[in-house]
């Protein structure tokens, strides 16, 4: 018998299915065939003609220092916003998994966060941040430390790589503890009696089971760190100092927005298209088919 | 090998005893079955000696040795689960060569003593694959064969046939207790199936709402038992009690008596000590099962021969046992004399 629900005619289930559509089609579609075909051409500068140059626009980035400069930079920071984000969630996960009271209050208060639009976020951490008036500056002084990352490229990075990862948190926290949760009580006590303590339980048992969860993640956050960053960065850095936190997305709207290099800019969005398809493939082909076991 | 002691042990959460005080001296190779209907703390007590639970009062001791504040894999156990807790994400012989890893075993050991477990447990072809491919019944085996490959002290099982089907856990059964006979390991076994505490132990523990009604050889329980608690729970169908001043004018108020139901006899209308009627008959083959209603309406069961005649529903008879097989009961549930 067959389960699942079928229709007779198609008028209804296109029916059924026509805003997905219609969303799709106006938000994705339209702006993505609107990129691939600015990116074939450049405007003259007050945007009255367009020249056709085929892959011009292409040719032109690739051999571009400042934007494979950028490539880097985006390597960087995404690793970096994904380890940090992952790496704090897990450890507050197996804290709050081992936790029996209050546990409730914990993870609400941890959650938190996650509500904190990117933007937001970023004024927040810009605010403690502030070179001439931010809390953690006016100590961090106080310590015998001049903070100052309008101007070092290294507290610039660091400083929108702690506000992006502060929002993602509480998101990985949850799936962490999900995971946690799943793994079976006696599991753990088996092995405690086989005689792993706590870490070697951690490495050996629990690590492993939670691999799909921890690969989901990977990938989310790496898209995540690619393109929803773009708040964080616009309100904390604009890109700098001397591009030092410019990264993909970033460079798509400070090209064409702020630079007017539409062309330029359409390319590097087409990329950005390759890219995010490139990582979709890779977690829809290994998560539906679930890590280890 | 080694000796269990439990001392008074007693076990709490928050305001909540659970466990009011429970003792138990285990020889040296001796099969110890802990029975009980669910909810009455065998499995706290069970998990109290792995040192997976606190013990709130009270000492656990192994080998002479307390254990109270030992970390469970410094107490030289080894426990079969319920579900097994097989490590997912490792083959056969990885979740039975994981303990001896840890303890630092060299290679060739780890490989001998597991392949010798496998053997044993007729495991052999089954090393390479994973958990979730094996059948429940070779999942036991494999939660058998990491607990023996480490040759522990003391073995804990809990529940572990609970998830297999009736033949299987009938063979499962005769393995463990062979297996155990064998290597002549101490072990503390939980179930809420009577026939399976009358068929391994030596000696059974009847748990009653956290207190161990009783402690004793299985045929012993059965034939002496020392709470009305005890006599309805072990033994199937359990045993019938009445009240005793039905039976026996001037008997205290709320004592009952209690008889099994093998120990009845059918005799004619009008004689014996009840009278009842017959509700309906379930015959087995080799006995028959005869359900009852005595004249206040309260339920009565006899377990005749197969081969002897069945009254007929609706019939009016008689019954009679013999005085030594009747136990009479007190008011707090305990046994008095006669």
């Amino acid at each position: 018998m067959e389960k699942r629900v079928t229709f007779q005619g198609v008028l209804l289930p296109l029916l059924l299915v026509l805003p997905q559509i219609v969303v799709t089609a106006v938000f994705f579609f339209y702006p993505a065939g609107q990129a691939i075909w600015q990116s074939l051409f450049i405007p003259d500068p007050f945007g009255l003609s367009m020249r056709f140059v085929g892959l011009g626009n292409f040719e032109f980035l690739l051999s571009d220092p400042y934007y494979r400069a950028s490539f880097v930079t985006t390597a960087i920071f995404s690793s970096l916003v994904t380890v940090v984000s992952m790496g704090v969630a897990l450890y507050l996960a197996v804290l709050a998994d081992r936790l029996i009271k209050g546990s409730g209050t914990y993870r609400t208060l941890l959650i938190w966060p996650y509500a904190v639009a990117p933007a937001v976020a970023g004024v927040l951490w810009l605010f403690m941040f502030n070179t001439r008036v931010g809390v953690v500056t006016w100590y961090l002084g106080l310590l015998g430390y001049d903070w100052n990352h309008v101007l070092n490229e290294g507290e610039a990075m660091g400083l929108v790589v702690v506000a992006s990862a502060w929002g993602r948190i509480s998101y990985n926290f949850l799936f962490f503890l999900a995971g946690l949760q799943a793994i079976p009580k006696s599991v753990i006590e088996a092995a405690a009696i086989d005689g792993a303590r706590f870490w070697t339980r951690f490495r050996t048992i629990v690590f492993p089971l939670l691999s799909p969860t921890t690969f989901f993640l990977l990938v989310v956050n790496v898209v995540y760190a690619f393109f929803e960053t773009f708040g964080v960065i616009h309100t904390i850095t604009s890109g700098g100092p001397q591009q030092a936190t410019t990264i993909l997305v970033y460079k798509v709207f400070a090209d064409g927005f702020v630079g007017q290099d539409l062309g330029s800019s359409a390319a590097q969005s087409v990329i950005l298209l390759v890219v995010v398809s490139v990582l979709t493939v890779i977690q829809f082909k290994y998560i539906e088919r679930r890590v280890h076991y | 090998m080694a000796t269990v002691t439990l001392e008074n042990l007693r076990k709490s959460y928050g305001p909540t005893e659970v466990i009011h005080g429970v003792d138990i001296d285990i020889a040296d190779g001796e099969f110890i079955v802990i029975v009980g209907p669910s909810g009455c703390g065998k499995s706290t007590l069970l998990r109290m000696v792995a040192g997976l639970e606190r013990v709130s009062a009270g000492e656990v001791r192994i080998d002479g040795t307390r254990v109270n504040d030992v970390e469970p894999m410094d107490r030289n156990i080894a426990m079969v689960f319920q579900n097994y807790a097989l490590y997912p994400h490792m083959s056969v012989f990885e979740n039975m060569a994981y303990g001896l890893k840890i303890a630092g075993t060299p290679k060739p050991e780890i490989a001998e003593r597991v392949s010798d477990a496998a053997r044993l447990l007729q495991l052999e072809d089954y090393l390479g694959r994973r958990p979730r491919e094996l059948s429940g019944g070779q999942r036991q085996r494999v939660a058998m064969g990491r607990a023996i490959v480490r040759k522990p002290a003391v073995f804990l099982f809990d529940e572990p046939l609970s998830n297999l089907d009736a033949k299987l856990r009938v063979q499962m059964r005769l393995e463990i207790k062979q297996l155990q006979r064998r290597l002549g390991v101490t072990a503390l076994y939980v179930t809420h199936d009577q026939v399976e505490a009358m068929t391994l132990a030596d000696r059974m523990v009847v748990m009653n709402a956290g207190v161990a009604d009783q402690i004793g050889a299985p045929l012993e329980v059965y034939a002496r038992p020392q709470t009305a608690f005890v006599a309805g729970f072990i033994g199937s169908p359990p045993t019938n009690f009445v009240a005793a001043q039905l039976l026996r004018p001037g008997a205290p108020d709320g004592a009952r008596l209690g008889v099994r139901p093998e120990h009845v006899r059918v005799v004619s209308p009008g004689e014996g000590a009840l009278q009842a009627r017959v509700m309906y008959a379930e015959p087995l083959g080799a006995e028959t099962l005869v359900h009852l209603k005595l004249a206040d309406d309260a339920l009565f069961t006899l377990r005749q021969d197969g081969t002897a005649p069945v009254p007929e529903e609706g019939a009016e008879i008689g019954l009679a046992w013999d005085d030594d097989a009747q136990m009479l009961f007190g008011p707090d549930d305990r046994r008095l004399q006669g």
